[in-house]
């Protein structure tokens, strides 16, 4: 009993961060205290932050909670951002819904259930295999998705939407144009809905860390032999986290293609999946509350250090080592359990 | 924790600290590619645009003050970089150099009514709708088609071969107006090739070329993967006309590459930097000394479009206290009157902010862009 308070302590504590955060953010924006205001930098942020925020949380699900480490998240991403814009301007556009939030919902919902979908492809075939063999063809699928959609073109005629496969040459005006990616998209995209995404993405996932399936996911991950022989389906559990994990990331990726006039599948390289995995291993993998802080923090971090100009890239992977070298500093770690006593019981407890 | 923040809140005080600002000078924002593969791009707008202040600053009329800002070609960083110009207090931009960014750019550009002259963004995308959207550059159509006329009209070929990146806007959108205008002209297209970002090794797709028969091999795309065609049809000893278009540009200043390898290769650019004129004599010979290599057409690009703003600034009569708001409806009006005679020819401009200007050829030979018969 002791210990699910505990748990549940901590999940407050998790929502709590957020929302405070939310709070402050939106007391900076409007500029009631006087010096405390939001710079305009860091507000065209704060969207962004959102989306990686997301991408970090959904990931860990993945990587910490199932255990399985997955190379192709910006693919799920991709998914979502271009059928999100798809399904928000035919609704603004080809149907006429005036109300942006309304568009901005349906697109993020059916964001979500294309990568969820994709995820459903992806993980059948691949999750029934054992080792590495989920890190090699998460990484394919990203290539694989963003070479696709290089090679699509979606237009929109009145209220008809056309698809075509490499051919430009279709009947209205482009929506997305091949690799120039989708151009013209209304900036939809808003804080409070990013601030909502993230609070329906911790509710989600904490309460399936949680639940009896999060307890048979992790069991699964500690050791699969062992899970099995008690009788749990591995397949089942390692789908649900991982299909739940892509569909979160193509709701995020739905927020983020409405968030710019335009989106390319360029942007959902190799090198996006790496970022995102960089914040779930900084932030301590499977610790979602470090996921939440480092994805913010590496988000505004480059800009931050705009005023280094040609080093900023530079300083930015020394802060990187640098974090990695504290966080795992036996003196460092020690000289915190003595201030905050709890953490040092908890690291004894480990060892 | 707390001291994280104390760093991350001193760190934000030295920046607005670094962001003071000299008095009376109008405040110019530049948004490029400055890191990352599309650098050589930005830094040269950099570049470009640093030489352009100077002189202006130094006639004593108009007062201009330049902030850079590193985009890494990303929509997502040009944005965040545009907005960081904006609590600098910037009154126009000079940018974006790439495409896409641009577009990101351009439409928040619309909303804050802020105007945006590029000096190298060349999609008809980037312009589309917005009234406060001009370009130095040619539009990605205007290129493809006058390559396909300007092949032609020289009688270079009869059979062409394209290989271009699938996975690229600019790429594909000259490709596109290329093929259209080829067909109407009656040249024979014999190999079209494809590749993509990635791509390292291209061997297929010289190889079809190559089998092909082509006489000519257009190549509307950027200078990297171009330096890497030109070096594998040497070892393949493929030796046809290599033409390409203003991406080529920049070519010579890849470090390690053997220039001797793009003797010979066309590229339709307004620029050329051995023009026998003072301007572009003059222009050479500072951007040589000070930065040690031979301007490209981006650098032109850049140095036009602040010549441009100083004169759209002097008709317009904007001052350093002119808010960004005013100061975009007043260029605007101004723009449409300018004629400019730059580096890269004589420049008038539309209201959808298309610009006109006649194309040149430039040829490499002996590791220099010379002017083509």
């Amino acid at each position: 009993m002791k210990k699910a308070n505990k748990k549940l302590s901590a999940n407050l504590i998790t929502y709590g961060i957020v929302i405070v955060a939310f709070i402050l953010c939106q007391i900076a924006i409007a500029g009631i205290i006087p010096g405390f205001k939001m710079t305009r930098s860091l507000k065209g942020q704060l969207i962004p932050i959102c989306v990686y925020v997301v991408m970090a949380v959904s990931l860990n699900l993945t990587v910490g909670i199932s255990g399985e480490l997955s190379l192709g998240h910006a693919g799920f991403m991709s998914v979502g951002a271009f059928s999100g814009v798809i399904m928000g301007m035919w609704l603004n556009k080809g149907m006429g819904v005036e109300n942006e939030l309304l568009c901005l919902l349906a697109a993020i919902v059916v964001g979500g259930i294309c990568a969820g979908i994709a995820g459903v492809i992806i993980g059948i075939p691949v999750l029934r295999l054992r080792g590495d063999y989920l890190a090699i063809v998460t990484l394919a699928f990203g290539e694989i998705i963003r070479n696709v959609l290089n090679c699509l073109y979606f237009s929109l005629d009145g209220s008809k939407l056309h698809v075509s496969f490499n051919n430009p040459s279709i009947p209205g005006k482009l929506l997305v144009n091949g690799p120039a990616g989708a151009t013209g998209v209304n900036k939809m995209a808003t804080f409070e809905v990013g601030f909502v995404l993230v609070l329906f993405t911790l509710f989600v996932v904490l309460n399936l860390i949680n639940s009896r399936s999060g307890r048979a996911i992790m069991a699964i991950r500690d050791s699969r032999i062992a899970a099995e022989s008690v009788g749990i389906n591995v397949t089942k559990y390692k789908m649900m986290a991982f299909v739940t994990s892509a569909f979160l990331a193509g709701m995020a990726g739905a927020l983020y293609g409405l968030n710019f006039s335009t989106v390319t599948a360029a942007k959902f390289k190799f090198d996006t999946s790496i970022l995102v995995l960089v914040f779930v291993v900084l932030g301590g993998i499977g610790n979602i509350r470090g996921s939440i802080i480092a994805a913010a923090l590496l988000t505004v971090l480059p800009e931050m250090l705009r005023a280094f100009s040609d080093y900023r890239m530079l300083i930015y992977a020394i802060v990187l080592i640098l974090v990695m070298l504290a966080t795992n500093n036996p003196t460092l770690k020690n000289a915190i359990g003595r201030i905050i006593p709890h953490k040092a019981k908890k690291e004894s407890d480990k060892a | 924790m707390k001291k994280f923040l104390v760093a991350v809140l001193a760190l934000v005080l030295v920046m607005t600290a670094c962001l003071a600002s000299a008095e009376g000078a109008i405040k110019i924002g530049v948004i490029g590619p400055m890191t990352g593969a599309a650098a050589d791009y930005g830094t040269s707008v950099a570049n470009g645009a640093a030489i352009a202040v100077e002189e202006v600053n130094a006639k004593g009329g108009i007062q201009i003050e330049l902030n850079v800002q590193d985009d890494e070609h990303d929509p997502e960083k040009s944005i965040n970089a545009y907005n960081n110009l904006w609590d600098w207090g910037c009154q126009m931009i000079v940018g974006t150099v790439t495409t896409n960014p641009c577009i990101a750019v351009g439409a928040q550009a619309y909303e804050d009514r802020m105007f945006m002259l590029t000096p190298s963004a060349s999609s008809t995308d980037v312009i589309a709708d917005k009234d406060n959207v001009y370009q130095i550059c040619f539009t990605d159509p205007n290129q493809g088609s006058a390559s396909a006329q300007y092949i032609s009209d020289h009688t270079l070929g009869t059979k062409v071969a394209v290989i271009y990146n699938n996975a690229d806007a600019y790429s594909t959108g000259i490709y596109q107006t290329f093929e259209a205008k080829a067909k109407e002209l009656g040249l024979e297209v014999v190999a079209m090739t494809t590749f993509t970002d990635d791509t390292t090794d291209f061997s297929v797709q010289v190889t079809s070329c190559k089998e092909a028969g082509a006489e000519l091999v257009f190549l509307p795309i950027y200078y990297t993967p171009a330096s890497m065609i030109l070096q594998q049809a040497k070892a393949m000893e493929f030796a046809p006309i290599f033409f390409g278009v203003d991406g080529m540009d920049g070519i010579l200043s890849i470090e390690g590459f053997d220039t001797s390898l793009a003797e010979g290769v066309m590229l339709l650019t307004p620029f050329s930097a051995d023009g026998q004129d003072e301007m572009t004599v003059n222009f050479v010979k500072k951007y040589t000394e000070l930065y040690g290599n031979v301007p490209s057409q981006f650098a032109a690009d850049a140095y036009d479009a602040i010549y441009t703003l100083a004169a759209a600034i002097e008709k317009a009569g904007i001052t350093a206290e002119t808010p960004a708001e005013e100061a975009c409806d007043m260029l605007i009006a101004a723009m449409q009157e300018l004629e400019i005679t730059g580096l890269t020819g004589t420049m008038t401009w539309a209201a959808t902010g298309e610009v006109t200007k006649s194309p040149t050829a430039v040829v490499i030979k002996d590791g220099a862009y010379v002017g083509a018969q």
